[in-house]
C-alpha cells in the first residue's frame, strides 16, 4: 500500500526549490509580539537547527507551522514552492508534507509498537484492519532505517530513546503515506533530546540522517549547542523574535552560537544585592542522586532567595519536589535548622508539619483548586486556628480572608470568589499567601510567576523579597533569566543533573545566567 | 449596587429551586388528587419509608465529596438489613448484639473497597460495581432468597412504630444524621480536607492532607452508614429482604446528584441530598396513587438520575473555570 517515494535528492528541480522558505512572519499576542518577522530557508535534504532561548519565538513559530496559532497578516511560508495556506487549517500540514515530533512524541504507552507507528492508516480505515498487512508495512518503515523493534511489545515497555525513535519513524513514514509529485517532506524535531540518556542522543542522530539521506528536509528544534553542532548542516538562532543569526554549523564555533543565542555581553550592572554570607545557614541539602539529578550540596541561608536554573532537561526544576517530599527519593538529606531529614521517608504532609512551603508551577493541577474559593484556598493549611468551641468559626475565617487578601493586594477582593476566576497573577498572591501566612522556615518556588500578567509579576517578586527579609529561606527554580536576576542573591546553574555554575552578586544578570546555562552544556 | 443584589437574589433562587419544585410537585398532585394526596397520614408515610433512601444518599455523598463512587451501599444495606434478620430472628441472639454486628459488616465491606480502590488503585466505581456483586450473592445464601421475618419488637419500636408528631422515629434519624454530616462538612478542618481530596487530589497531596487516609475513611463511613440503613430498614420492615436494598441505590445517586444543585450548589451537602430524596419519593408516590403503572418508577428514578447530573454539571461548568 506504502509505495516507496524516490528521494527528491537527486532531482535537479527540486534541489533549487528550497524545501522551506520562511517570509516576514511575525505574531502578535495581545500587545506583545513574540515573533517580529523572520525570515530564513531549508534546503531540500538538509538538518536545519533552529535555537534561541525560551521567549525568542521558537515555539512560536512551531506552533504556526502546525496550524496551532494565526500568523499577523503579512508573512508567508511556502514549502517546496507551495505557499502554505496561512493560517493553516487544523491537520493541514499532512498535505503539505510536513510532520511533527514534539517532546512528549505522541505515543500512546498501554498499546503495541506496531498500534503505534499504523496509528494513522488503523484509524482511518472504513473497512476491516488488515493487521497482515500493517504489520508488513510497520516491518518496512522500520527496515528503512535499520531499527530493530519488537512491534508486538507495549510501547511503554521498550525504552525511552526507543520510544523516541518510534515516533520519529512514525512521522517520517507519515510524509511518506501523503506523498505527492514534490520532491520530500519536512520534518520538524521540537526538544527531541533534553530527557534522552546520552547514549541514546547518538542512535537519534544516526536516524535522523537516515531521513534526511532519504530526500526529506530535517528541522531540529533544540537548546542544546553541542547537539546542534553535532547533527545539522545549518542553523537559525532567533533571539526577541526576530533572527539574530544564520549559520553554517561547520564554520561556527561554540561561542558564535551562544553570541547569536543571548546577543552580545551587555556591562556589568551595579546593581547592590544583600550580602548573603554573613547569613546563618538554614537549609541544607545534601547527596541526592537519582536519574537525571545528582547534588551533593545546597545551602540555603535565612533571608536568602537562591535561584536554580538551567536548561530543559538539567534536572534543576526536580530539587523543590524532592526536598519537599512529593517526589519520592532513594537518596539525600536536608538539615533545616537543627533537625535532620532522611528525604527517603520525607512526605509533604511532614514537610507541611516542618513548616517548609511548596508552591508548584502547575497552578490549575498542583498548586491550587480552581472550583473552590479564594478562602478556602487560602486557608486549607490553617483550619486549625478558627476551630472554635462549635466547630470552624466562618465568619472569622471569611474576615482573616479578606484582610489577607487586601495585604497581598489580591483582585478582586471577594474572598467567596472561586479561585478559578481570577486572573493568574491574582491567583499566585493567594497560593503565596495561602504559604507565607505560616511563615515557613524553607519557602520553596517552582516558575512563581509562570502566567503570571506583568503588571502582577513585581507585586509577586514584592511578596517572595518580603518573605525572605521576614526570615524564610527561599529556593526559586526557573528558566525565567530575568526573573532570577531580579529576584535571587545567588544562583545555581545545573547541566545534566549536577550544578555546574554558582553566580553571585553582581554576577547574577540575565546574559550571565544564560551564558552559563549554554556555555556548560558540553557533553563530557 | 442593585446588580450585586440581582446576582445575591440569583444564588438564593438557585439554592432554594429544589425546595421549590418540590412545593410544586405537591401542590400539582394536590390537585390532580383532591383529598387524598395531601394528608399527614400520606406524608408521615412518605417520610419514614423514605428514611433507608435517604441515609444511602446520605453515606454515598461522602466519598462522592471525597472522589470515589460506592456502589456498595445498596448491596450493603440488604447485607446489614439480612444480618439482623438472620442472626437476630433465626438465631435468637438479641438485639443489643446484632446491631453493631450489622454495622461491623458495612464497615469491612468499607475496608475491603478501600483496600482495592486507594492501595491497589483500582477504579471505585470497578471495585464497588464487584463487591456489590458479591454481597448480593452472599446474602442469597445466607438467606436462602427468602424474606426473613420476626426481627426484634425492640428494634421496630425504636424505627417505626416510635412516633413523633405521627412521624416515625426512623425519620428523624435522617435529620440527625443529616446535621451530623452538615457539621462535619461546613464546620470541621476535615470537611474541608475531604473537599480538597475530592476536587484535586495533587493539590490536597501538596498541601500535606493524607490523600489516601481521608478516601479510606471515606469509604468507611459509607459503609458505615450503608449498613445504619439497613438497621433502618430491618425497622421498618419487621423483616429482611435480600432483594429490594438494590432498589434504593439508584434513587440515592439520584438523590446525591440532584441535592448538589441546591443548598450549597455545586457541592454534595446532606441537606440537599435529604430533600432530593423526599422530592422524588413524593413524586414516585404522587404517580402511583394517579394510578400510573409500576414500571414507571423505574423510568422516573433513571431520567431523574440523568437529569440531576446534567444540571448539575451545567451548574458547575458555568462556575468552573481554569485558574490562569
Amino acid at each position: 500500500m506504502i509505495g516507496y517515494v524516490p528521494p527528491g535528492r537527486g532531482d535537479p528541480a527540486a534541489s533549487a526549490v528550497p524545501a522551506l522558505q520562511v517570509s516576514q512572519i511575525a505574531k502578535t499576542f495581545g500587545g506583545a509580539r513574540a515573533l517580529k518577522g523572520i525570515d530564513f530557508t531549508v534546503s531540500a535534504g538538509e538538518v536545519h537547527g533552529l535555537l534561541g532561548q525560551n521567549g525568542s519565538g521558537k515555539s512560536t513559530f512551531v506552533k504556526i507551522m502546525s496550524g496551532f496559532h494565526a500568523p499577523d497578516p503579512g508573512g508567508s511560508i511556502s514549502v517546496y514552492g507551495r505557499q502554505l495556506d496561512l493560517p493553516m487549517k487544523a491537520g493541514a500540514f499532512r498535505d503539505y508534507r510536513m510532520a511533527f515530533v514534539h517532546q512528549h512524541l505522541g505515543l500512546v504507552p498501554s498499546l503495541s509498537v506496531l498500534e503505534n507507528l499504523r496509528v494513522a492508516s488503523i484509524t482511518a480505515r472504513k473497512s476491516r484492519i488488515d493487521w497482515r498487512a500493517e504489520r508488513v508495512a510497520a516491518q518496512q518503515a522500520l527496515d528503512r532505517f535499520g531499527i530493530q523493534l519488537d512491534l508486538d511489545a507495549r510501547t511503554g515497555a521498550i525504552s525511552q530513546i526507543e520510544r523516541a525513535l518510534l515516533a520519529i519513524v512514525r512521522a517520517s513514514d507519515d510524509l511518506r503515506a501523503t506523498g505527492s509529485d514534490h520532491g520530500g517532506g519536512i520534518l520538524i524535531l521540537d526538544e527531541p533530546t533534553p530527557f534522552l540518556p546520552r547514549e541514546g542522543v547518538d542512535r537519534l542522530f544516526e536516524l535522523v540522517r537516515r531521513v534526511a539521506a532519504q530526500g526529506d528536509s530535517v528541522i531540529f528544534i533544540s537548546h542544546d549547542i553541542d547537539e546542534v553542532r553535532e547533527i545539522t548542516d545549518r542553523a537559525t538562532i532567533l533571539r526577541d523574535g526576530l533572527v539574530s543569526g544564520s549559520l553554517v554549523t561547520r564554520e561556527a564555533s561554540h561561542d558564535d552560537f551562544v553570541e547569536g543565542i543571548i546577543g552580545r555581553r551587555i556591562t556589568r550592572t551595579t546593581s547592590t544585592r544583600p550580602d548573603v554570607t554573613s547569613l546563618e545557614p538554614r537549609a541544607i541539602v545534601t547527596n541526592i542522586s537519582e536519574p537525571g539529578i545528582s547534588v551533593e550540596e545546597i545551602t540555603v541561608a535565612k533571608g536568602e532567595i537562591l535561584g536554580l536554573s538551567g536548561l530543559i532537561g538539567s534536572g534543576y526544576e526536580k530539587v523543590p519536589y524532592i526536598v519537599f517530599g512529593a517526589t519520592a527519593t532513594s537518596s539525600g538529606t536536608l538539615v533545616l535548622d537543627d533537625e535532620k531529614i532522611d528525604l527517603a521517608t520525607s512526605t509533604p504532609k511532614r514537610s507541611v508539619k516542618r513548616n517548609i512551603a511548596l508552591l508548584p508551577a502547575d497552578r490549575p493541577k498542583a498548586s491550587g483548586i480552581a472550583s473552590l474559593s479564594v478562602a478556602e484556598n487560602m486557608l486549607i493549611l490553617d483550619l486549625k486556628k478558627f476551630m472554635g468551641r462549635f466547630g470552624l468559626k466562618r465568619a472569622e475565617i471569611a474576615r482573616r480572608a479578606t484582610e489577607l487578601a487586601h495585604e497581598y493586594e489580591v483582585r478582586p477582593n471577594d474572598v467567596s470568589l472561586k479561585l478559578g476566576s481570577l486572573s493568574g497573577g491574582n491567583a499566585q498572591k493567594v497560593l503565596l499567601a495561602k504559604w507565607l501566612i505560616r511563615e515557613p522556615k524553607l519557602l520553596m518556588l517552582d516558575e512563581p510567576t509562570q502566567g503570571v500578567d506583568v503588571g502582577t509579576r513585581q507585586q509577586v517578586f514584592q511578596v517572595i523579597r518580603k518573605a525572605a527579609s521576614e526570615g524564610a529561606a527561599v529556593i526559586c527554580a526557573s528558566s525565567d533569566f530575568e526573573q532570577l536576576a531580579d529576584l535571587c542573591t545567588r544562583v545555581l546553574v545545573f547541566a545534566r543533573g549536577r550544578v555546574v555554575r554558582e553566580l553571585v552578586g553582581d554576577d547574577i544578570t540575565k546574559d550571565h545566567i544564560a551564558e552559563a546555562c549554554y556555555g556548560h552544556s558540553q557533553h563530557n | 449596587m442593585p446588580l450585586w443584589n440581582k446576582q445575591k437574589l440569583g444564588r438564593r433562587i438557585e439554592r432554594f429551586a429544589l425546595v421549590g419544585v418540590w412545593l410544586l410537585t405537591i401542590a400539582f398532585f394536590s390537585f390532580a388528587l383532591p383529598g387524598i394526596f395531601l394528608s399527614w397520614t400520606n406524608f408521615s408515610i412518605l417520610f419514614a419509608t423514605q428514611a433507608p433512601g435517604a441515609v444511602l444518599a446520605l453515606a454515598l455523598i461522602i466519598p462522592l465529596t471525597a472522589g470515589d463512587y460506592d456502589l456498595s451501599v445498596g448491596a450493603n444495606l440488604t447485607l446489614s438489613a439480612v444480618t439482623i434478620g438472620v442472626l437476630n430472628a433465626v438465631y435468637q441472639i438479641p438485639i443489643g448484639f446484632v446491631i453493631p454486628i450489622a454495622l461491623l459488616a458495612g464497615v469491612l465491606v468499607g475496608l475491603v473497597n478501600s483496600f482495592f480502590i486507594v492501595y491497589v488503585r483500582i477504579p471505585s466505581l470497578v471495585v464497588t460495581l464487584g463487591t456489590t456483586s458479591i454481597i448480593t450473592g452472599l446474602v442469597q445464601w445466607m438467606t436462602n432468597s427468602s424474606t426473613i421475618g420476626g426481627i426484634s419488637p425492640i428494634l421496630i419500636n425504636l424505627v417505626s412504630r416510635g412516633r413523633l408528631f405521627g412521624i416515625s422515629y426512623a425519620f428523624y434519624y435522617v435529620i440527625l444524621l443529616a446535621i451530623i454530616i452538615w457539621l462535619i462538612f461546613e464546620f470541621t478542618p476535615l470537611g474541608r480536607r475531604i473537599l480538597f481530596v475530592g476536587r484535586s487530589r495533587e493539590v490536597a497531596r501538596l498541601s500535606g492532607i493524607d490523600v489516601g487516609r481521608v478516601r479510606v475513611g471515606c469509604l468507611i463511613s459509607s459503609g458505615f452508614l450503608a449498613a445504619l440503613g439497613g438497621v433502618v430498614y430491618a425497622g421498618l420492615l419487621g423483616a429482611a429482604d435480600p432483594f429490594s436494598g438494590l432498589n434504593y441505590l439508584l434513587p440515592a445517586f439520584a438523590a446525591a446528584y440532584l441535592g448538589a444543585t441546591s443548598i450549597i450548589p455545586g457541592r454534595f451537602n446532606p441537606w440537599g441530598a435529604v430533600i432530593a430524596v423526599y422530592f422524588l419519593a413524593t413524586g414516585i408516590t404522587g404517580l402511583t396513587m394517579l394510578g400510573i403503572p409500576l414500571w414507571v418508577t423505574s423510568v422516573f428514578n433513571g431520567a431523574a438520575l440523568v437529569l440531576a447530573v446534567t444540571v448539575s454539571q451545567f451548574a458547575r461548568g458555568r462556575e468552573e473555570t481554569d485558574i490562569g
